[in-house]
């Protein structure tokens, strides 16, 4: 049983604040995605949890003890790295037996953890084949093996799908959710892939500028951002902002009257995910500028103004809209987000 | 037929076969370089090895094994390679390990390592010989510390051991960092991940070193062991400077019959045993540490 409380980590490296006080509670058997561009500081959060990073200040605990101080190996976590990093001298056998023999397993429980965990993964075939002879998802199928071989009560995982490319990456996914399911490790995933993380997550920790601005589910943390950074950083498209002017604490949006969150004046910021309208009469909503249509098939989008400001919306496949129309679209209420235009925090959701 | 077509077709053949030429012509100067300075030295020395008065004769080899240096000579030029290589090679890997583990400082490290790399054979010996002579730094420190109370020969034929050792430990000083520098090399090009793979698996420092960083350097290892070892088959000048006479070498031997017996075919045979000594030397090691791209990061 382990659960991960991560309390008050800070790391500085010379003058650079890469993760500035961060706490998380990851429970027992969770996956917990670690989401965020490049620079935010998921990697060094990861690597001081493997133990391969020092922290600064803070505490890291697992299964209910601390971790700082001890050695990645007595920490009882495996890990899967972006490059793959499978040992090119060993053949796949023994990378996946790596682990065990490292934990002076008897030959016998090697060779059943390892045929076991090759099945899982599909590399049966592969192994007493050297790891450069096989493909980027080969290899990363081998390390993520030789990760659950030592069936590890803490699995992380570094942009394990980043190299592969985007039909594999699918794929992989979609293999791993299964895998995972129903090996029931605590999971952290790190990725810059908002999708990758929706897909996979128990719950996501949005990370930024070496702060967690938002821990949520999937569904939490696209349809409730608590920051401006959140509601762009998911989604695709990004949520739209759109500054709005308040009157007697109501916004005026074409026909529609929306009430906004007490406190609010003078300026709101109205947070607007791309599918979250309707498409009415331009005389009836909130008139948009089309600047730009693409039909994908699946959905269409728009690409236009909305009050002169940049919006990306999406459409049902059915409609017609051409570049230089202009549309109205009425908001739908319950999914709608406000924020404040000055600390981009969103206003706690009214009832 | 269309002399048109004929003569384009002649003027691409023309140039296409120019093409085809070009870069011979450009390695000729080298291999005409090698050819001149190399390969004709190398037969004119077999022949002299093998030949007497325009003959071929076996006389020059049967000198050679029967003078009374040859043995000693033979030996020493083993032991010392024996002694000096894997000592070389062991704190080279180490200097390596080391130094990949400093951030600031490592370029000036390194180049301080290296200095060794810029001196000449004979100047290290001098140097060495300046700290091993009677009147050197080592028995004055001796003295100085109250562990001898005279002047102690070090470098004699009566201390056979001392001047061993004495060699020995000018040739690890001079010829570690050629060995270090193609080790750090190596180890540049052994990415972090799969050492910190094996630590977050359970290796320790000395499992991660013999099961991961020396197997993926083995290119580098070889390269220098061949290099390292070629070299010290042909150990000459740090002998020549601390010891004389006094501890033959191979190419030791073929220097004193080359110039004071001025007997160039007894050189010449010599010559000819070093090279086929290092030869195998290259061989064994190119068949015990076996070098597979497939198997390499």
């Amino acid at each position: 049983m382990a659960d991960i409380i991560i309390d008050r980590v800070q790391k500085t490296f010379a003058a650079f604040h890469a993760l500035k006080d961060v706490s998380l509670t990851i429970g027992d058997g969770e996956f917990v995605s670690l989401l965020g561009p490049s620079g935010c500081g998921k990697t060094t959060l990861l690597r001081i949890i493997a133990g391969l990073e020092t922290a600064t200040a803070g505490d890291v605990r697992i299964g209910g003890k601390t971790v700082i101080g001890l050695a990645p190996k007595d920490r009882g976590l495996a890990m899967v790295f972006q490059n793959y990093a499978v040992f090119p001298h060993m053949t796949v056998y023994e990378n996946v037996a790596f682990g065990l023999r490292m934990q002076k397993a008897d030959d016998a429980r090697v060779k059943a953890q390892v045929e076991r965990t090759a099945g899982l993964l599909h590399i049966e075939e592969y192994l007493d084949r050297y790891p450069n002879r096989l493909s980027g998802g080969q290899r990363q199928r081998v390390a993520v093996a030789r990760a659950l071989a030592v069936e590890p009560k803490v699995l992380l995982m570094d942009e394990p799908l980043s190299n592969l490319d985007a039909l594999l990456r699918l794929e992989m996914r979609t293999e791993l959710k299964t895998v995972l399911q129903s090996a029931g490790t605590t999971t952290i995933y790190v990725t810059h892939d908002q999708t990758e993380a929706m897909g996979l997550s128990d719950r996501i920790a949005v990370m930024h500028y070496g702060v967690i601005e938002q821990v949520g589910t999937p569904v939490e943390v696209y349809n409730h951002p608590r920051t401006r950074f959140v509601g762009g950083f998911i989604g695709s498209p990004p949520m739209n902002f759109i500054r709005l002017p308040v009157i007697a604490g109501e916004v005026e949006a074409g026909g529609q009257k929306l009430a906004v969150p007490a406190g609010a004046t003078g300026e709101i910021l109205l947070g607007l995910r791309g599918e979250a309208v309707e498409r009415v009469s331009t005389a009836d909503g909130l008139p948009m500028h089309v600047r730009v249509a693409e039909p994908m098939g699946s959905h269409l989008l728009l690409t236009g103004s909305i009050r002169d400001q940049l919006v990306r919306i999406v459409l049902p496949a059915s409609e017609t809209v051409r570049g230089g129309d202009t549309i109205g679209l009425k908001l739908d209420r319950d999914r709608l987000t406000w924020l404040s235009p000055d600390s981009g925090k969103a206003y706690p959701a009214t009832p | 037929m269309w002399p048109g077509i004929r003569s384009f077709r002649q003027r691409r053949y023309q140039m296409t076969s120019n093409r085809s030429w070009t870069p011979y012509l450009l390695i000729l100067p080298s291999v005409a370089f090698l050819a001149l300075l190399f390969v004709a030295p190398l037969v004119q020395t077999i022949w002299l090895a093998l030949s007497e008065n325009g003959a071929p004769s076996l006389a020059n080899m049967r000198t050679m094994v029967n003078d009374l240096n040859f043995v000693p000579s033979l030996r020493n030029t083993f032991l010392l390679a024996l002694a000096v290589v894997p000592v070389q090679v062991a704190i080279a890997l180490a200097m390596g390990t080391l130094v990949a583990k400093i951030g600031a400082g490592r370029e000036t490290i390194l180049w301080i390592w290296t200095i060794p790399l810029g001196i000449s054979d004979l100047a290290a010996g001098m140097v060495w010989l300046a700290i091993l002579q009677n009147t050197g730094y080592l028995n004055s420190l001796l003295f100085g510390l109250g562990l001898i109370e005279r002047q102690t020969a070090w470098l004699t034929y009566q201390t056979p051991v001392a001047l061993f050792v004495g060699i020995a430990v000018a040739e690890i000083w001079r010829g570690t960092a050629i060995v270090m520098v193609i080790i750090v090399a190596g180890l540049n090009q052994v990415p972090r991940e799969y050492r910190e793979a094996a630590e977050i698996f359970g290796a320790g420092p000395w499992t991660r070193f013999w099961r991961i960083t020396l197997p993926l350097i083995r290119p580098a290892l070889q390269s220098a062991l061949i290099l390292r070892t070629v070299l010290a088959f042909e150990v000459f000048a740090v002998v020549y400077a601390l010891g004389g006479r006094n501890f033959p070498v191979l190419v030791g031997e073929a220097y004193t019959w080359q110039n004071q017996n001025q007997n160039y075919g007894v050189a010449g045979a010599y010559a000819v045993l070093i090279m086929v000594i290092s030869l195998a030397a290259t061989v064994v090691y190119l068949k015990a540490i076996k070098v597979d791209p497939e198997r390499l990061p």
